[in-house]
This record gives structure tokens, C-alpha cells and sequence, in this order.
């Protein structure tokens, strides 16, 4: 069962929320949905889950279309929206047995699969209270739970883990990984750690627009050059350094101390040091700065913004 | 369908909402016809029950609309409305589901004043001397319109978030299908026209009921009433999607 998103565009009046995003998420794959907020993803989500309908284009889940099946599609779709949505005044259990129901399981088969979906959303301790006593935590485990209770086939995750203390985002996340083998699973996210942590593939969209669409270590790899921080006793010269060889860019952070940002597969570091030698000068500092997806999500969002 | 019908009829009972309604609606009631000398069957003198069906539906005005104002509004307003509609069930099943719960729910409310008739049977000088066709007409007209009250009621509650919002209109569109475009029809001079005016209302309709004459016309026009909010309603929950 795979996800096919096709020209998707949104409109709210005439401003395009969503502009022509095409991806596509294949079976066994857990993909991370990033954006900055306002970008996006929770829109197209919507749509994929059948609340929205698009303005433009085609979503295909498991084979069928959103449009014309609507019903198929949410048989084989577990949702957990935004904000994660619960009735406060119902009992776990009976809040789990409701979203069972309308999936479409019923009788004992239903019971069983309740125990064992609280079991494996670690809610047990929690099972026999009401949804408004529940923490924050817990509330957003029953959430996940209510999505997973009919064995969907693809899973749409909008920001499972905000407002998790860092425990509790760990053991969703574990809960996350752990059912998701075999299933589509398109998850969003403020929080990159997450990202590297769970997802094979990312999908980076923008002001509506889809920016990069791949493996997460060949984003990282393409943006290619490596980062350096040099510090040196005496003051920098700034043309000097950007005509040496092999570097990209150079950007002053003081009078003594700059960042220097290396050609793809170059490394400046002894090429730094000769000149340091060259010119006298001590060097005080001389840090690689690791290219981190925050500053790969920084990159593409951000820069877009300028334009 | 049946999973919204049961879930929210178990809200209705979980909640205060079904005791207070049923227990709110039977004081009136029941006040109305045996205490307060005015409308008193036993000041009356007559064994009718036409206290219970010509009062009862301006206590069903704002009952029906407490019942139904939070269908849809808290769904809007908890954001459970998309839990409900990214579920494999269709519109129609979630609007006809908390329609058949409202109903259901008025009806039982109902169901204890068939005592009343009881009593009044009994007390009939000869016994039994009460027109038990036009109390069953009576009935039915009671039910066919809190059917259409349930509708308008789950009808506003689908286009706010807000429950008193959704609770003041529905009151209001009650009380002007009732008895409104009966009054306004009054305003009309000319007869034919007063007449078609006055055909738009339930109280015609109703009347018409009381009196043991169950007419194909009207069962049609309080069917299609309430089909019609009902169809606006789904209408509402479908333009999400526009």
C-alpha cells in the first residue's frame, strides 16, 4: 500500500496554501514531513485523509482515489490530526471502543484489539480514567492509539510527539518505529532529531511549495562543503581567505574569528593551517561544524523567504 | 450510523442532559394539566388531553433545542469533528446517527405521558369516554414534530461552534415554523393566499392531526421538513470540502 500525491495544490480564497506538491510514499516507508508552520503540511494532510478536498490534483492512498473512494480511503488510513482531537468526557476504553466501531471492527475481535492497543501504547496504567484527567502525555498516546486500533495500512501522524516532555517523545517514537514495519507512514515534525531518527526519506515543503524530496543522508551529503570556525590570535583579512583554494564562502563572525565554508570534498583544515603559518599568525581555533539538518531545513526554508 | 446513534444517545445518558430534559419536560407537563387551575384537566372538566398537546410544544421549543445545540457545535469547536469525518463512515451517517439519538431521546421524554391518558381514561364519566383516536392522532402529531424541532436543531448546531448560538436560533426557527408563519398568515387578507401561508407551518398540520385524521399531506410535509434540514445539515458538514 503506497501513497501518491499528484499536483496538489489548495486554495483558501485566493491564497494557494498548498502549491503543486507531488511526492509519494512507498510501502515499509516512514517519511518525515517537514516545513516551517504556516507551510503546509497540515493542509495537505487534510486532504489526504479526506477532510479537505484539494483544489488541484490527484492523492491516490492504497490504490484507491481520495475523491471517488473516499470510504475505502479511511478504512485503510489511521489519522491523528493536529491538536489531537478527543472526546474529554468519555472513558478511554470507551473512547477507543467508538473509534474502533467506526472503523469497522466490532464484537470481541474489537475488545481484544482495544487491550492490545493499550497495551502497546503504554496506557495501561492510565486505561480506566477519563480522557480529561489524562496528562498531556497520555492524551496524545490514546490519539496514536485511536489511529492504530483498525490495523491501518497507511498511517498520517500530524505532529505525534508536540508538547511531549523528552521521555515520553522518546516512547512514542519507539511506538512509532515499532508499528510501522509494513505500513506507509507519512509523519510531520517540529523536531529534527526526530527526523534522523525515525524516517528514511524527507519531504520539505515551504510556503506551500515543495522544496527537497530525498534520502535524508543524500540532502546531507549533496549541500556537500563542510563548515569550519578559525579563530586567529591576530585580525583576519577576509579577501585573503576567500581566494584560497578550495574554499566556498567566508563570513566574519569578528575581527579575529570567521566562517569558512568549504568546496564540496575539500578539506580546508591543513590548507587553513599553512596559511596561518604562512602569514604568522597563531591559531587559536579551528572547529568542523557538523552540517546538521537543522541548518539543511534553515537553508531551504529560510532563504526562500528572502526572495 | 449506529456507532454516532449509540455513541451520542450514551452521551445524552452520561451527561446530565437526558434526566434533566425528561425530568424538566414532566414537572411542566405535568403541572400544566393536573395542578395549575387554569389548565387543569381536573378544573377543565372535560376528558381531553389537549392541555398536553397544544402546551407541549412550546416546552418542547426549548427543550429540543437544548438537546440537540451541542451535536454539532462541540464537535466543531473540540475539533472532533475531523476524528468523525476522517473515519470510514459517510456524512449522512453521522447527521442521521445524532438526529435518531435527539429523537430518540424526545420520545422518551414522551413516553411516560401515555399514564396521563390512562388517568383520564379512568376518570372519564363513563369511563373511558375519551376520543382515543384523536389522542393517538395527537401523538403522532407530537412526535412528527419534534422530528422536525430535532432537525432544525441539529441543523444550527452544524453552522456554529457556539451552543448558545446554536440553542437561541434553534428556539427561535421552532417557534416561527410552529406557530410564526401561522400568525403572519393572518396578515394576509386575501383568503386562498392567507391559507397557503398558513399550510407552511406545522400548527395547521398539526391541528389537522389532533383531530384522530391522519392525512397522507401532512405525514408528507413533516417527513420532508425535517428530510430538508436534515439535507442542509449534511449540506453544511459536506462544505468543509468546497
Amino acid at each position: 500500500m503506497s501513497l501518491q500525491i499528484q499536483n496538489l495544490s489548495k486554495l483558501y480564497g485566493h491564497e494557494k496554501a498548498v502549491d503543486d506538491i507531488s511526492f509519494s510514499v512507498d510501502q515499509g516507508e516512514i517519511v518525515g514531513f517537514l516545513g516551517p508552520n504556516g507551510a503546509g503540511k497540515s493542509t495537505t494532510m487534510k486532504m489526504v485523509t479526506g477532510y479537505l478536498a484539494p483544489s488541484e490534483g490527484k492523492i491516490n492512498v492504497g490504490g484507491f482515489d481520495v475523491l471517488e473512494n473516499p470510504i475505502e480511503v479511511k478504512r485503510i488510513t489511521g489519522y491523528l490530526p493536529e491538536h489531537n482531537p478527543l472526546y474529554l468526557d468519555m472513558y478511554v476504553h470507551e473512547y477507543l471502543l467508538f473509534a474502533g466501531k467506526l472503523g469497522g471492527i466490532g464484537g470481541s475481535r474489537l475488545k481484544h484489539r482495544v487491550a492490545e492497543i493499550i497495551d502497546l501504547c503504554g496506557i495501561t496504567p492510565e486505561q480506566n480514567k477519563k480522557l480529561e484527567t489524562l496528562s498531556k502525555g497520555y492524551r496524545q498516546r490514546v490519539g496514536l492509539a485511536q489511529s492504530l486500533l483498525h490495523d491501518p495500512e497507511v498511517l498520517i501522524l500530524d505532529e505525534p510527539t508536540s508538547g511531549l516532555d523528552p521521555n515520553q517523545i522518546i516512547e512514542i517514537r519507539k511506538v512509532i518505529k515499532e508499528i510501522s514495519q509494513n505500513k506507509t507512514v507519512l509523519f510531520s515534525t517540529h523536531i529534527m532529531q526526530e527526523v534522523q531518527a525515525l524516517c528514511n526519506r524527507v519531504v520539505i515543503i515551504n510556503k506551500g511549495r515543495l522544496v527537497a524530496d530525498d534520502q535524508l543522508s543524500n540532502l546531507l551529503k549533496h549541500k556537500g562543503g563542510s563548515s569550519l570556525v578559525v579563530e586567529f590570535q591576530e585580525e583576519i583579512n577576509i579577501g585573503d581567505l576567500r581566494n584560497l583554494a578550495g574554499v566556498a564562502e567566508v563570513t566574519a563572525i569578528n575581527n579575529n574569528k570567521c566562517r569558512v565554508i568549504s568546496l564540496p570534498d575539500v578539506d580546508l583544515r591543513s590548507l587553513l593551517f599553512r596559511y596561518a603559518t604562512e602569514k604568522g599568525f597563531s591559531l587559536i581555533e579551528l572547529k568542523v561544524e557538523e552540517y546538521s539538518i537543522e541548518s539543511l531545513f534553515k537553508e531551504l526554508t529560510v532563504q526562500d523567504n528572502g526572495i | 450510523m449506529i456507532q454516532v446513534f449509540s455513541k451520542e444517545f450514551n452521551g445524552y445518558l452520561n451527561s446530565l442532559i437526558a434526566y434533566i430534559v425528561i425530568g424538566v419536560f414532566l414537572t411542566g407537563i405535568g403541572m400544566l394539566i393536573w395542578v395549575f387551575p387554569d389548565t387543569s384537566v381536573l378544573e377543565y372538566g372535560y376528558a381531553d388531553m389537549d392541555t398536553l398537546f397544544s402546551l407541549g410544544p412550546y416546552v418542547l421549543i426549548f427543550l429540543i433545542p437544548a438537546i440537540t445545540m451541542k451535536s454539532f457545535a462541540e464537535e466543531k469547536k473540540m475539533g472532533t469533528m475531523e476524528f468523525l469525518l476522517t473515519k470510514p463512515i459517510t456524512e449522512w451517517e453521522i447527521v442521521i446517527g445524532k438526529f435518531m439519538a435527539s429523537i430518540s431521546l424526545t420520545l422518551f421524554a414522551l413516553l411516560p405521558t401515555i399514564i396521563y391518558y390512562y388517568s383520564i381514561y379512568l376518570l372519564g364519566e363513563p369511563v373511558g369516554n375519551i376520543d382515543s383516536s384523536g389522542v393517538m392522532g395527537s401523538y403522532m402529531g407530537i412526535g412528527l414534530l419534534s422530528a422536525v424541532f430535532c432537525a432544525i436543531g441539529i441543523f444550527t448546531s452544524s453552522i456554529t461552534s457556539n451552543q448558545i448560538v446554536s440553542f437561541v436560533t434553534a428556539a427561535f426557527l421552532c417557534l416561527f415554523v410552529y406557530s410564526g408563519i401561522d400568525s403572519f398568515s393572518t396578515l394576509v387578507s386575501e383568503g386562498s393566499l392567507a391559507l397557503q401561508i398558513k399550510q407552511l407551518g406545522i400548527l395547521y398540520h398539526y391541528d389537522s392531526m389532533s383531530r384522530g385524521l391522519i392525512d397522507s399531506r401532512d405525514l408528507l410535509y413533516f417527513i420532508s421538513v425535517t428530510g430538508l434540514m436534515l439535507l442542509l445539515t449534511k449540506t453544511i458538514l459536506s462544505s468543509r470540502q468546497w
